[in-house]
C-alpha cells in the first residue's frame, strides 16, 4: 500500500466539492483511510454486541438481520437521553461556518469531512425516522433511508473525526460535531462496528489496567529501564513506589508514556521532578491508565474504565490524585469523571505539599493536572531551574484539542515552558489555543493502516509548525498529550522533518538543577546538550544569566566567523 | 434542485393569495382565519418544541471552552469564553445571542502553493447575519403600531431611530434597506460559495425566499403602491381584540404579504428556524466549565459492570508477589 509522498498527497486536495450532491455520491471505503474492524475476542472481552471476525473492506459486515431496527431504536433512546443530540439534530442552519474548520476536510478535500455534512449523515436518518416533514417529503426535506450503504458511510466518516471540537468553537449555536460522532459511534457499537485499534486497548485496559496491556511486572520493568537511564544521564537515583498504601498522592498518567519514545522521556521527567521534591506519591498497576479509549466506544464503557481511578485512590487511602500529560484523558476527567463515578468524598481537596497552594478549582474532582502542579511550583520558586540548558531548542507549543476546548488549559503549559526554555514562539493565532488544530490522529485513530488519513488530517497542524520552523527556526514541538507525542512525531517526520516532539515535563527535567548535582552534559534522551560540554564551571555559570551573556556573544562571534 | 423548488414554492404562495383574494374574494379566509391559524400554530408549535428539548436531560456538563479557564489567581481568566459561574454563562449567552460571538471568529481557509494553508478573517457572514437578525427584530417591533390604538412611545422611538436619515416621503426606514441587502447577501453566498452550496437543502432556500417575499411586499406597500393603511390598522386591531373585521378596499398586496407572513409562522416550529429557541438550550454554550469544582448530576446515571481490584489481584497475584508488589490477600 504505502502512504503517498507529501507532494502527491497535497496535489490531490481540492477544497471545492464536486457535484452531484452528497446524497447521490456513494461512499467508497478506501484503503489507507480506514482502520481494521474490532476483533471478536476484544468485543467479547468487554461484553460488546456482535463479536465476530470481519473486515470493513469487504462487502459483508456480518450484521444481525434486524440491524436497522437496532440502529433506529438506539437513536431513539439517545434522543431521549442527550439534549445535545436532540437540539443539534434540529437547529443546524447549514451556514457553513464550520465547513472549512475541520483538519480532515482541509487535508483531504472530501466534502463529507465538513463537520456539517458529517452531522448531516446522521441528521438525514433522524429526519426520515423522527420528523413528519422528513417522512412525507423525503429528500426534499433532507431525509434519507437508512440502508447498508448509508450505515457504512456513517462508519467510515465517524472514524474520520477525531472528536476535536474545533467546529464547535465556530458554530453560532455551539453545535458540536464531536458529540454527534461520539453518539454516532455508540450506534455503530450496537452492532459491534468499532475499530480494532480502539477495542483492543479498551479490552486491555479493562482487564489489565492499561491500554497497552502491560501486566504489573511489565509496568515495573518499563519503569526500571527509565530509572537506569535517569541514573546514567543525571546521576540521580529515583525510587518510585507502586501500589503503596498510605501515600499522600496517587499519580496516574497515560500508559503510552511507559512504552515508547518520546513519551518515556516525559515520564522520566515526572520521575525526576517528583523525586527531587521528595513527593510522597505512588504509582498504581491497577489504575495504570490515564487515557480512556472507552470514551471512543460508548459512554458506559468509558465510565467502566474510569471507575478504577477513584476505586484505587480509595483502596490505597491517598489524599488526592495527580494526572499526567494527556489530552482526551483530561477532557474525560474535567467533564465526565465526577458525574460518572463521583463524588469522591473519601479524598481531600488537593493541597500542594511543597507550596501549600490549595487547588480550590479542583475541590470536587480532587484531581489536578501535573502541569498545573508544576506551574504552581515554579511560580513559588520551588524548582531550581536553568533554562539555558534548553538553549539549543527553539520551542513551540501544540494545544491538545481536548485540554484546549474541553477544559481551557492554555496558559499554564505556556507559563511552564517559558520558565524552562529561553526560546519560545507560538504558532499563528488561528492554529493555537481554542482554535488549535488536531494532530490528526486523536480519538483512537492513531493506527498504522490509516496512515494516509492521519497525514491528511495532520496537515493543518504541521503546516503551522512549518511556518514557525521557517520563520523562527523552531525545532521542538512541545505538547501535553500522549497521543500527540506519538502522532506528531510521525506527522513531523512526514511534513516538517527536523522538528522533534516532546512532553512539557521532559523540558522541565532537562532544565532542572538537582541538589548536589555534578556536571550534567546530556539530556534525558542521552544526547549531548550543545554548549554544555564546553562549559568550564558548569554549576556556577549555569545559574547566572550574567555569565550567560558573554557566552552568547561568543557564540554569535563564532557564527560570524563561520559565515565568512 | 433545492433552489428552484423553494423559489417555485414561494411564488406559488403569492399566486394563491392573489387568486384567493383578487379572484375568489376570500378576504375573510386570508385576513382572519389563516392569520389566526398561523399564530396559533406558531405559539403552540414553538412552545412544544422548546418543551420537548427541555424535557431531555443534560447528562454531562460539556461546554466547548473557547478561552483560558479559571485557574490560578495569577493567570488571566477568559470569563466569557470559558465561564466559571452562572453570571459568566449569562454573559457568554448574551454575547452569543446579541452579538453572534462565535460567528465573529469566522475565518476563511485557503490552500495556497507551498503548500500553505492561509487563514483570512471572514466577517461577512457575521455582519450579514447580525444585520439581518437585528433589522428583522426592529421591523417586527415597528409593526406593533398596528396593534395599539395609541402607538406606544417605545415603538415611536424605534421608528424615529430607524428613520433618522430623514429622506423620502414616506420616510425611508434603514432596516428595510438593510434586511433586503442582508438576505440577498445570505442567498448569494449560499449559491456562490461552493461548500455552502453543496450543503444547502431546499429547507435552506425556502425561508430565505419567504423572508425576501415578505420584505419586498412590505417595501412595496410602504413606498410604492398606495394601500389603505387605516383599513389595515382596523383589521389588525380586530384581530388582537378577538373581534375580527374585514374592512373594504385594503388591496390584494396586503393579503399577499399577510399570507407569506402566516406561512413563515406556520413553518417556523417545524424548521431550522427553531435555532431561535435552540441557541438558548445548547449545552456546549449555556453551561459553566466548573466541573472540577462543582458536582454535576446525571439524572440517568446507572451502575455499570466494572473490573474490581480484587478481580485484578486474583488474576495477577503471583506475578505481583514475584515483583515485590504488595497484595491484599496472600
Ligand atoms: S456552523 Fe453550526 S449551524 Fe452552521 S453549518 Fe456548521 S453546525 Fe450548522
Ligand atoms: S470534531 Fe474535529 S474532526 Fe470532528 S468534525 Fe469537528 S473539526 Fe472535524
Amino acid at each position: 500500500m504505502g502512504t503517498p509522498k507529501p507532494e502527491e498527497l497535497i496535489q490531490k486536495i481540492d477544497l471545492t466539492p464536486q457535484w452531484p450532491g452528497w446524497m447521490d455520491t456513494p461512499t467508497e471505503i478506501k484503503p489507507g483511510n480506514f482502520c481494521w474492524g474490532a476483533k471478536a475476542k476484544d468485543l467479547d472481552g468487554i461484553g460488546f454486541p456482535n463479536p465476530r471476525e470481519w473486515n470493513p473492506g469487504e462487502e459483508d459486515w456480518k450484521l444481525p438481520e434486524n440491524w436497522k431496527e437496532i440502529v433506529i431504536e438506539g437513536l431513539r433512546e439517545r434522543l431521549e437521553k442527550y439534549r445535545t443530540l436532540k437540539v443539534f439534530m434540529d437547529i443546524c442552519v447549514r451556514c457553513g461556518a464550520c465547513a472549512d474548520k475541520c483538519h480532515f476536510f482541509l487535508g483531504s478535500g472530501d466534502p463529507k469531512n465538513m463537520p456539517v455534512l458529517r452531522a448531516e449523515l446522521l441528521r438525514s436518518i433522524y429526519r426520515r425516522e423522527f420528523t413528519t416533514a422528513g417522512k412525507i417529503l423525503g429528500k426534499f426535506a433532507g431525509a434519507r433511508e437508512l440502508t447498508m450503504d448509508v450505515f457504512k458511510e456513517m462508519w467510515y466518516y465517524f472514524f474520520q473525526c477525531t472528536e476535536c471540537r474545533r467546529c464547535s468553537v465556530f458554530c453560532p449555536f455551539g453545535i458540536d460535531t464531536a458529540e454527534i460522532t461520539i453518539i454516532g459511534r455508540e450506534l455503530l457499537n450496537l452492532l459491534g462496528c468499532n475499530i480494532a485499534w480502539i477495542t483492543g486497548p479498551v479490552n486491555n485496559c479493562y482487564h489489565k489496567g492499561n491500554h497497552l496491556g502491560l501486566e504489573p511486572h511489565a509496568i515495573m520493568s518499563s519503569l526500571e529501564y527509565m530509572i537506569d537511564d535517569i541514573e546514567e544521564y543525571t546521576g540521580v537515583k529515583v525510587e518510585p513506589t507502586f501500589n503503596r498504601k498510605g501515600a499522600e498522592i496517587l499519580f496516574i498518567t497515560p500508559s503510552g508514556d511507559l512504552f515508547a519514545d518520546p513519551g518515556t522521556f516525559t515520564c522520566m521527567g515526572y520521575l525526576l521532578m517528583f523525586h527531587e521534591l521528595g513527593l510522597d506519591y505512588t504509582w498504581s498497576t491497577y489504575a495504570s491508565e490515564g487515557g480512556n479509549f472507552g470514551f471512543f466506544t460508548t459512554n458506559e464503557m468509558a465510565k467502566r474504565l474510569n471507575y478504577k481511578m477513584y476505586a484505587e485512590a480509595k483502596r490505597l487511602g491517598v489524599k488526592w490524585i495527580i494526572g499526567g500529560e494527556c489530552g482526551h484523558m483530561w477532557r474525560v476527567l474535567n467533564q465526565y469523571m465526577d458525574t460518572w463515578n463521583g463524588p469522591a468524598d473519601f479524598l481531600e481537596v488537593p493541597v500542594s505539599p511543597i507550596t501549600g497552594t490549595r487547588f480550590d478549582n479542583a475541590k470536587q474532582l480532587k484531581m489536578i493536572h501535573a502541569v498545573e502542579f508544576t506551574a504552581d511550583l515554579i511560580k513559588n520558586n520551588k524548582l531550581k531551574l536553568d533554562p539555558s540548558r534548553n538553549d539549543h531548542l527553539t520551542v513551540t507549543y501544540h494545544d491538545s484539542c481536548n485540554t484546549a476546548r474541553g477544559m481551557g488549559f492554555m496558559d499554564e503549559p505556556r507559563y511552564v515552558i517559558n520558565s524552562v526554555c529561553n526560546n519560545f514562539f507560538d504558532m499563528p493565532e488561528n492554529t493555537i489555543r481554542e482554535q488549535t488544530f488536531c494532530c490528526g490522529s486523536g480519538s483512537g485513530l492513531n493506527a498504522s493502516e490509516n496512515m494516509d488519513l492521519r497525514m491528511k488530517g495532520g496537515l493543518p497542524r504541521a503546516n503551522a509548525v512549518k511556518y514557525v520552523n521557517e520563520k523562527h527556526g523552531v525545532n521542538l514541538l512541545a505538547n501535553i498529550c500522549a497521543i500527540d507525542r506519538a502522532a506528531l512525531t510521525s506527522s513531523m517526520d512526514y511534513w516538517v522533518p527536523g522538528v522533534a516532539v516532546a512532553g512539557v515535563h521532559e523540558l522541565v527535567a532537562n532544565a532542572m538543577v538537582f541538589k548536589g548535582q555534578g556536571k550534567r552534559t546530556v539530556d534525558l534522551r542521552g544526547e549531548d546538550i550543545p554548549g554544555m560540554e564546553e562549559e568550564e564551571e558548569a554549576e556556577e555559570a549555569a545559574e547566572s544569566i550574567a555569565v550567560q551573556e558573554p557566552q552568547e556573544e561568543a557564540a554569535g562571534a563564532a557564527g560570524e566567523e563561520g559565515s565568512e | 434542485m433545492g433552489l428552484g423548488f423553494s423559489l417555485v414554492a414561494v411564488l406559488t404562495l403569492v399566486l394563491i393569495a392573489l387568486g384567493g383574494v383578487g379572484g375568489a374574494n376570500l378576504q375573510y379566509l386570508f385576513g382572519v382565519i389563516i392569520p389566526y391559524a398561523a399564530i396559533a400554530t406558531f405559539i403552540v408549535g414553538f412552545t412544544l418544541k422548546v418543551l420537548g428539548w427541555a424535557k431531555v436531560p443534560v447528562p454531562f456538563r460539556i461546554p466547548t471552552t473557547s478561552g483560558q479557564m479559571k485557574s490560578f489567581p495569577w493567570i488571566n481568566h477568559d470569563k466569557f469564553d470559558n465561564p466559571d459561574t452562572t453570571g459568566q454563562v449569562v454573559g457568554r449567552m448574551l454575547l452569543e445571542v446579541l452579538l453572534f460571538r462565535s460567528l465573529f471568529r469566522n475565518t476563511k481557509t485557503e490552500l495556497r502553493d507551498g503548500p500553505r494553508l492561509a487563514y483570512g478573517s471572514d466577517k461577512w457572514l457575521w455582519l450579514a447575519g447580525l444585520a439581518f437578525h437585528w433589522s428583522f427584530l426592529v421591523i417586527v417591533l415597528r409593526h406593533l403600531r398596528f396593534f395599539f390604538a395609541d402607538v406606544p412611545v417605545l415603538v415611536q422611538a424605534i421608528e424615529g431611530l430607524d428613520g433618522f436619515l430623514q429622506v423620502g416621503a414616506p420616510l425611508l426606514y434603514i432596516t428595510d434597506v438593510v434586511i433586503i441587502s442582508a438576505v440577498t447577501y445570505l442567498f448569494i453566498r449560499r449559491v456562490i460559495i461552493p461548500q455552502v452550496r453543496y450543503i444547502s437543502l431546499p429547507a435552506d432556500y425556502f425561508p430565505l425566499f419567504l423572508i425576501l417575499g415578505i420584505a419586498i411586499t412590505g417595501v412595496l406597500m410602504r413606498y410604492f403602491i398606495r394601500i389603505h393603511v387605516v383599513g389595515i390598522k382596523e383589521l389588525a386591531m380586530g384581530l388582537v381584540t378577538l373581534k375580527p373585521v374585514v374592512p373594504e378596499g385594503i388591496g390584494v398586496l396586503f393579503y399577499i404579504h399577510m399570507f407569506i407572513v402566516s406561512t413563515l409562522r406556520m413553518y417556523f416550529p417545524f424548521s431550522k428556524l427553531m435555532h431561535m429557541g435552540g441557541v438558548f438550550l445548547s449545552p456546549t454554550r449555556n453551561l459553566a466549565n466548573n466541573n472540577r469544582r462543582q458536582r454535576h448530576e446525571n439524572p440517568w446515571n446507572y451502575d455499570v459492570k466494572v473490573h474490581t481490584y480484587e478481580a485484578y489481584e486474583d488474576e495477577f497475584r503471583e506475578k505481583m508477589k514475584e515483583s515485590g508488589l504488595p497484595v491484599e490477600k496472600e
